[in-house]
């Protein structure tokens, strides 16, 4: 009996899993907590150009310097810009596309696998084919878009796509959108698919119009699914980086903060600014990350 | 998302209790819903026919006019010489990825299994930390990260990419393994306690034999990103040539000045994609149990 029980004893031991963690907990601290913490100093300190090792302290001066950064202020309102259409585009269109397939329907599989594939593949490899596409010769020079516009007679449509002065962050929100709505879709299939077709059933048996149940009973038991959805879009659009990167590199009027922050680490070495702009980004994302975190995790301990 | 929930969810909906003959109105929704389904599959299949019928047609044969055509004879000009400037990135891509997605997965998989089933005060709490972790902006480390590399001796190595892939991939790769176990009736591992085993004896004999699937989406997914990846490749060799990996030496093809060569651009970006599409075309299935288990609610 003595012996089984501090057997007992052994196998419970509730620390023997903190152990076998251990490893990665001392990785995400030092990586994730450590490296940041070592971004907030460094942007807050005056190494603001490659021949300087000076790490003094400098206060919020790169921070305060941003706002001023006119550079700065145009990658933002950029980033804005393109995170509404973005969100609301991916939003719209991969719920078009699970509320075509969510009932079930022949080639279902196949349709979904076609919608899902951009993920799979690299946005400098895709860049390349949607530089093209929206490639902004016109009329009888034009390629891509523009050329099948001409081609239909639908002159109008032809733009400049993300050359345009002021179009051009809703013209690079377009392949952002192709890309992430095959996700967005799966998560609300997914969404659908955790429905109970009894729900479904009773209030057609009551007399309830398609469009009723939708709107009264499937959208309502789908909330958590569009909180994570727009958690996941939103996080994204903030940190885009390659997407616009492959299509147009640094091109002024595509800039967002990711692509600034790139430039003045690389090609002006000033390690102070670029990390005081990557802060700017982190703290965006975690402004509705963490309340996010601890309500899932909250659920979570409920269960 | 639970893995119950996954199952579900991959599923293609059965609709063969569904035979009872239409009426008027249904056979209209179901001919809307086929042709909007058509449409969004035309959009979405639009930019990789352009890289495929693009990529035979030689160097410079990509004309205007029948840019959006199939081409008339197969030629396959443009695929030798880039096939020779890519061939060394990939292979190193290849080295790189293979490594550190098993590493990854073994992580993961330890992880998620005392996470799920081994938990210890404070766990939830240090789950979440981790969790952070897959939100945060790459470029808020990536200076220290990069004074790390040279600090450790291997700057200048492609190691420093299995490095940050593997560490950057513990979040994730714990979440699916996490989100996969929980799935494990507990009575099962309460059995094995009661019969005496530990639980490492329990992880190695009980778990890890049924964890061959969740071991296949972290590999795939672990794959498929650090392949794809760009803003890791290009801040930690800083476009050395010597470090070149699949997507910066793509980028080097493609990139400003060489817009031109669309033949040439065309089958690059289609060399580099062939390896995750591919994967994609025989695992896909794994592929979105790693997209929807790696998403936390829903």
């Amino acid at each position: 009996m003595a012996l089984t029980l501090s057997r007992k004893k052994r196998i419970t031991n509730p620390w023997g899993g903190f152990f076998f963690v251990l490893p990665s907990i001392v990785a995400v601290l030092v990586f994730v907590y450590g490296m940041i913490g070592w971004t907030i100093k460094f942007s807050l300190s005056n190494r603001t150009n490659a021949w300087s090792k000076d790490n003094s302290f400098a206060g919020l001066k790169n921070y305060t310097g941003l706002l001023e950064d006119p550079e700065f202020t145009h990658a933002f309102g950029n980033l804005m810009k393109f995170t509404v259409v973005f969100m609301i585009g991916t939003l719209i269109s991969g719920l078009i596309m699970s509320l075509l397939l969510e009932k079930g329907i022949r080639g279902e599989g196949f349709f979904r696998s076609i919608y899902l594939y951009p993920m799979a593949i690299s946005f400098i490899a895709m860049g390349t084919s949607w530089r093209w596409l929206m490639d902004s010769a016109r009329d009888d020079k034009g390629t891509g878009l523009n050329h099948l516009f001409h081609m239909a007679k639908l002159n109008i449509l032809q733009n400049d796509w993300y050359s345009s002065e002021n179009a051009s962050m809703y013209a690079m929100a377009l392949p952002a959108i192709w890309q992430m709505s095959g996700y967005v879709m799966a998560l609300f299939l997914a969404g659908f698919r955790g429905i109970p077709d009894d729900l479904r059933e009773a209030a057609r048996v009551d007399g309830a119009t398609e469009f009723k149940i939708y709107r009264h009973i499937l959208f309502p038991q789908l909330k958590p699914t569009f909180l994570t959805v727009l958690i996941i879009l939103g996080h994204i659009s903030m940190k885009v980086f390659d997407l616009i990167y492959g299509i147009s590199t640094k091109s002024y009027v595509t800039k967002v903060l990711a692509i600034y922050m790139w430039q003045v680490i690389f090609d002006f070495q000033n390690y102070a600014k670029g990390s005081a702009i990557a802060v700017v980004i982190l703290v965006i994302i975690a402004i509705v990350v963490i309340p996010y975190l601890i309500y899932v995790n909250k659920t979570e301990e409920m269960k | 998302m639970s893995s119950d929930l996954v199952d579900r969810a991959i599923k293609s909906k059965d609709i063969s209790r569904n035979k009872r003959k239409l009426s008027g109105s249904g056979q209209f929704w179901l001919a809307f819903r086929y042709s909007a389904l058509t449409i969004l599959f035309i959009i979405a299949a639009l930019p990789i026919y352009i890289m495929v019928v693009n990529s035979v047609k030689g160097i410079t044969g990509v004309t205007q006019s029948a840019a959006f055509l199939p081409p008339t004879h197969l030629n396959f000009d443009a695929w030798g010489p880039t096939w020779k400037v890519l061939r060394e990135p990939m292979q190193r891509t290849l080295f790189f990825v293979v490594q550190s997605s098993i590493i990854s997965a073994i992580v993961g998989s330890i992880n998620g299994f005392v996470f799920a089933k081994w938990r210890f005060k404070g766990s939830t709490f240090i789950f979440t930390l981790f969790l952070f972790g897959m939100f945060i902006p790459y470029q808020a480390i990536m200076i220290p990260l990069t004074q790390f590399n040279h600090w450790a001796g291997i700057g200048g190595t492609i190691y420093v990419l299995v490095v940050a892939h593997v560490i950057y991939g513990i979040p994730i790769c714990t979440l699916i393994f996490r989100n996969y176990y929980a799935a494990i009736p507990n009575e099962l591992i309460e059995a094995a306690r009661v019969d005496g085993a530990g639980m490492v004896r329990i992880f190695r004999t009980i778990i890890l034999p049924l964890s061959i699937p969740g071991f296949v989406v972290v590999l795939i997914w672990q794959f498929t990103s650090a392949w794809n990846d760009f803003l890791f490749a290009i801040f930690l060799t800083g476009g050395s040539p010597k470090l070149a990996v699949a997507t910066t030496a793509l980028n080097f093809i493609t990139g400003s000045g060489n817009q031109v060569y669309y033949g040439n651009n065309m089958t690059a970006s289609l060399i580099v994609s062939i390896p995750t599409l591919l994967v994609y075309m025989f695992l896909g299935r794994y592929f979105l149990r790693g997209l929807l288990s790696g998403s936390l609610k829903g």
